[in-house]
């Protein structure tokens, strides 16, 4: 099954969106978007998987030997770095909302306020 | 939108995104193939610029004008939550009280914080050679310092974490990464581009510009974390309602 790991991410991509849809705590939430996200960091390592090769560093190896695709880990690791930091401004806000409306549900958070 | 709809609707929608998902992976090449054409265009350009991890290399040369968005990203999301955490106008600040530790694990904290933080050194100075670099050793760096306050209290903490600096040293590295990049138009190339003397390969002082500009975000993502765990932890212990 050479597209099992492709579907795989696809599978972490919608349980995450259906996560993010239903739950009823802001943090919660939070979290949904992070597995939503990780569904690209498993999509592109997928795409950049090679059978019998290893990691792209020359400081061991002999040049010429087969490595993984460099380039979509480079991706993956700007991946992370910005899910993360988006993690983080959305807790903060979320902190702010729980101060000014006093709940995490986002069902129970109908009225504008300033 | 009532609760059933909203599934409703999602459960369509999924069924659309999923179906177009598997027909595009069907089409994508085999996984685990043997061709990976960027992969081996970019393996053969960090091999002609002396640098042994590939991935530094795409990273800090090769993509390095991406990168500097990435790090202006990070940048950009300790300065939010920096703004959107400050203290209300019905909200002050309470000293946190010294808290009850066990020796041991106060031991414990003191004698692994120096290692904890040489790690953090050694990953990030080591960025264009062995698996790792400036976000990643940036973070061991950041949260190694925590142990002051997972193995003590919040005021030994404080005592090992001069914020102020931090936030200077943050603000001053994001600029860096840019002043860096003029260094290529002043050689008379591109911006960001690498144009210092490549050094040998496999060596500490290798690869040109890359272990200059990991270094500069090591700094970068160090202090930009502490600060914004700094933020978080501020209103978990400190602040309090009037």
């Amino acid at each position: 099954m050479s597209v099992f790991p492709y579907l795989m991410a696809g599978w972490i991509l919608l349980v995450g969106i259906y996560g993010l849809a239903t739950s009823r705590n802001l943090i919660q939430a939070v979290g949904c978007l992070s597995v939503a996200q990780s569904a690209t960091y498993v999509l592109l390592l997928a795409v950049g998987y090679r059978r019998g090769a290893t990691a792209p560093v020359f400081s061991d190896l002999p040049v010429g030997a087969p490595v993984v695709d460099p380039v979509v880990q480079a991706l993956a690791l700007t991946d992370v770095v910005v899910g993360a930091t988006v993690t983080a401004v959305l807790l903060a806000l979320v902190i702010q909302l729980r101060k000014r409306h006093g709940t995490v549900d986002p069902e129970r958070l109908t009225g504008l306020r300033g | 939108m009532s609760r059933r709809a909203r599934l409703l609707l999602l459960a369509a929608a999924g069924l659309v995104v999923a179906g177009f998902f598997a027909a595009a992976c069907l089409r994508l090449p085999a996984f685990g193939a043997a061709v990976h054409p960027y992969g081996e265009r970019a393996v053969a350009a960090a091999l002609g610029q002396r640098t042994a991890n590939t991935v530094s290399s795409v990273n800090f040369d090769q993509r390095a004008f991406d990168t500097l968005g990435e790090e202006s990203i990070l940048y950009a999301s300790v300065l939010s939550a920096v703004l959107l955490l400050r203290l209300a106008r019905d909200e002050r600040k309470h000293e946190p009280r010294p808290a009850p530790v066990l020796p041991s694990t106060r031991l414990f904290g003191a004698v692994l914080l120096p290692v904890t933080l040489l790690t953090g050194g050694y990953v990030v100075a080591h960025g264009q050679l062995s698996p790792g670099g400036g976000f990643q050793g940036g973070v061991v760096l950041a949260s190694g310092l925590h142990l002051a306050y997972v193995a003590a209290d919040y005021r030994a903490l404080g005592r090992v974490r001069p914020l102020a600096v931090l936030d200077v040293a943050d603000a001053l590295a994001a600029g860096a990464f840019s002043v860096l990049g003029l260094v290529g138009l002043v050689a008379g190339a591109a911006f960001l581009q690498n144009t210092l003397p490549l050094g040998t390969f496999n060596t500490l002082a290798s690869g040109g510009l890359v272990p200059v500009v990991n270094a500069v975000v090591g700094v970068e993502v160090a202090s930009g974390v502490i600060v914004l765990l700094a933020q978080f932890l501020d209103q978990a212990v400190e602040v309090v309602e009037r």
